[in-house]
């Protein structure tokens, strides 16, 4: 009774602040909503990101790849038929005769995220350590690279736009609580547990029976699914993208939130998104001057000056991120 | 775009600036791997304390050329050092992809920065004008060398002796040997860790100098992403080298050069758009079968428990 207890709590805390942050969205002026909506996309990729990481134990800067695949799938595939030959003329017939709706789309990313994941995963989830690290942040600069230089599956150097801005308040907190539920269930099922395990002590996890190789790829799969969901999201929110949007800086921003919130929990993984997110909007509006009490104006240029300074602390002072890497409790 | 016509565009000063790129690349991967080898960290913002030398640099166009190089060590060797202190120091024994994460903080700090500085003085980017002269070429048995490839071989021929002297020959070079191989033993057996890592933090940051005026001959345009990419590439050659001895890891970022400069160089732009990930599968492909590292000879892959 207490565990269950325990575990509803697990996965209510994180959902009820992405549910608040949704309401939010909506109480704010519409020139504020984007930071929220904004924060709910993060919480999205994060979550994804943190399904690999945070379970085995494996860095990889490779999980934006998905995100990328995601985004440019969902993106080019719901651009209006009627526009669409006149922005990508060169795309492959079968893209560019076809449009899909909105939650399709959605899907359809992910779908691709997760297969993407798995065809990249089936020889590099035997790697661990640094080598993991090096070679899935090989696997984003090819990713980049062809979707930079393709132009018959995707805009190429240029700008996809039309895209439909569908992700509003709703479709943005489902989709997020969505992205929770999934990575929870994984993290609860046995296949989570087996690669929790290889993660506290491979050659122990090895020794009873657990093939560290298939776990990996499972997360790793899971993980690029959500991730190209959490993509397709976040193209709906734009209406816009190019491949640097979804490359380098994102993928150490992502990071960071995952590491300052605590890398081995979903709650640390939700929060640090959300506390990053929160604080880069607020210096975002610093920059431009606001009143706090007392009125406050950073010289311009200055926020990720204290957004880095704010990250190193919160490692130096907490290496274990915010959360200390465990789920939500409401005793400790 | 073949592997002959690849070749048959190879000319010696093709040649010959590739391996003044893969000696530079070499030097930062000493740098990198140095502080790897003591403090098990991999530093990312390693590229900005480059970029931070430049700037001075730049900054010192006008004062004599020779103040203006010592600036620039003095800066970033202090830089170097400053970095240990307020960060590596707190977060020594913290997980790799925590240290990591925090030399990304670093490094996102100290280009915005540079950003800020840029756009008080409104320009995007500063040019050194001072050490530019080393840039031109020089003519050697028919072939056009620049100076500054010249000075970059010698420079880490010197450095790469200097080096192994100082690690196999000196009482401080063994215990930073011995700290790199087991830290923990070490320490018990009267290594004195502080010493050692602030040691291998000033040689990294005495190598980033040297990095710095050399890059900065080259690109003479400074600006905050000054030598990012080259940190990006250095770590991957590193980590396909072989990060856990020095030798592997340098020889790694030198063939990173060599090979980033012989294909750059050889072939036209407008062949080169899927390069990159020609490279990049080629990195991946190497690390699945040698997931130790290319140069690592005879070790296993799995760590021993």
């Amino acid at each position: 009774m207490r565990r269950s207890l325990d575990l509803a709590l697990q996965l209510a805390a994180p959902a009820l602040l992405v549910v608040a942050v949704g309401i939010g969205s909506t109480l704010v002026s519409s020139s504020n909503e984007i930071y929220f909506l904004n924060a709910l996309c993060s919480v999205a990729i994060v979550v994804a990101i943190y399904v690999f990481i945070g379970n085995s134990g494996v860095l990889s800067f490779g999980q934006m790849s998905f995100v990328a695949v995601g985004a440019f799938v969902a993106g080019v595939m719901t651009i209006p038929l009627e526009s669409k030959t006149g922005v990508l003329p060169q795309l492959f017939p079968v893209l560019r005769d076809h449009t899909v709706g909105n939650v399709t789309s959605l899907l359809l990313g992910a779908a691709a995220g997760g297969l993407f994941a798995l065809l990249v995963g089936l020889p590099l989830m035997r790697l661990s350590g640094l080598a993991a690290g090096i070679a899935t942040f090989a696997v984003l600069e090819v990713t980049h690279n062809i979707l930079r230089e393709w132009t018959k599956i995707g805009p190429g150097a240029t700008t996809l736009s039309l895209v439909p801005e569908t992700t509003d308040a709703v479709q943005a907190t489902i989709g997020v609580l969505a992205v929770i539920v999934a990575a929870f269930a994984y993290q609860l099922s046995r296949f989570g547990r087996r690669l929790r395990a290889s993660r506290e002590d491979t050659a122990a996890a090895r020794g009873v029976g657990v093939s560290v190789h298939r776990e990996r790829l499972w997360a790793f799969t899971v993980s690029g699914a959500l991730a190209g969901f959490a993509g397709a999201l976040l193209v709906h929110l734009l209406g816009s993208i190019t491949t640097e949007q979804v490359y380098l800086e994102l993928t150490f921003l992502t990071l960071a939130m995952l590491v300052v919130g605590g890398l081995t929990s979903l709650w640390g993984a939700v929060l640090g998104a959300l506390v990053v997110s929160a604080l880069d909007s607020f210096l975002i509006e610093a920059e431009q001057g606001v009143k706090v009490g007392v009125s406050l104006d950073l010289p311009q240029g200055s926020r990720l000056i204290f957004l880095g300074a704010i990250m190193a602390l919160v490692l130096i002072v907490r290496p274990t991120g915010l959360t200390g890497g465990r789920e939500f409790r409401l005793v400790r | 775009m073949s592997f002959v016509t690849l070749l048959a565009a190879l000319d010696a000063q093709t040649l010959a600036d590739s391996v003044g790129l893969g000696a530079i690349y070499a030097l930062m991967a000493i740098g990198i791997g140095l502080v790897f080898g003591v403090l098990r960290l991999v530093n990312f913002a390693y590229g900005q304390l480059i970029m931070a030398g430049a700037y001075t640099l730049a900054f010192t166009a006008h004062w004599r050329v020779a103040w203006s190089i010592v600036a620039c060590f003095v800066v970033v060797v202090a830089l170097s050092l400053v970095m240990d202190r307020a960060v590596f120091r707190p977060l020594r024994g913290a997980s790799p992809a925590v240290m990591l994460v925090a030399t990304f903080a670093i490094a996102f700090m100290l280009q915005a920065i540079a950003l800020l500085v840029d756009i008080r003085d409104n320009t995007i980017g500063e040019i050194a004008t001072s050490i530019a002269p080393l840039n031109q070429p020089t003519s050697i048995g028919g072939v056009d060398i620049r100076k500054i490839t010249i000075v970059a071989v010698a420079v880490t021929a010197v450095v790469l002796a200097l080096m192994a002297a100082l690690l196999l020959r000196t009482t401080l070079g063994l215990h930073m040997r011995a700290a790199a191989a087991d830290f923990g033993t070490a320490r018990l057996l009267g290594v004195r860790a502080n010493r050692v890592i602030a040691f291998a933090v000033f040689l990294s940051g005495l190598l980033a100098a040297i990095v710095a005026v050399m890059l900065t001959v080259q690109f003479p345009f400074v600006g905050p992403d000054f030598a990012l990419r080259d940190t990006i590439v250095v770590l991957v050659g590193v980590v396909v080298g072989g990060i856990d001895r020095l030798w592997t890891a340098t020889l790694g970022g030198f063939a990173i050069g060599f090979t980033t400069g012989i294909i750059n160089g050889a072939l036209p732009t407008e062949q080169t758009v899927f390069l990159p990930s020609a490279v990049f599968a080629l990195v991946i492909l190497v690390l699945l079968l040698r997931p130790g590292g290319l140069f690592a000879w005879g070790r296993t892959a799995t760590e021993r428990v």
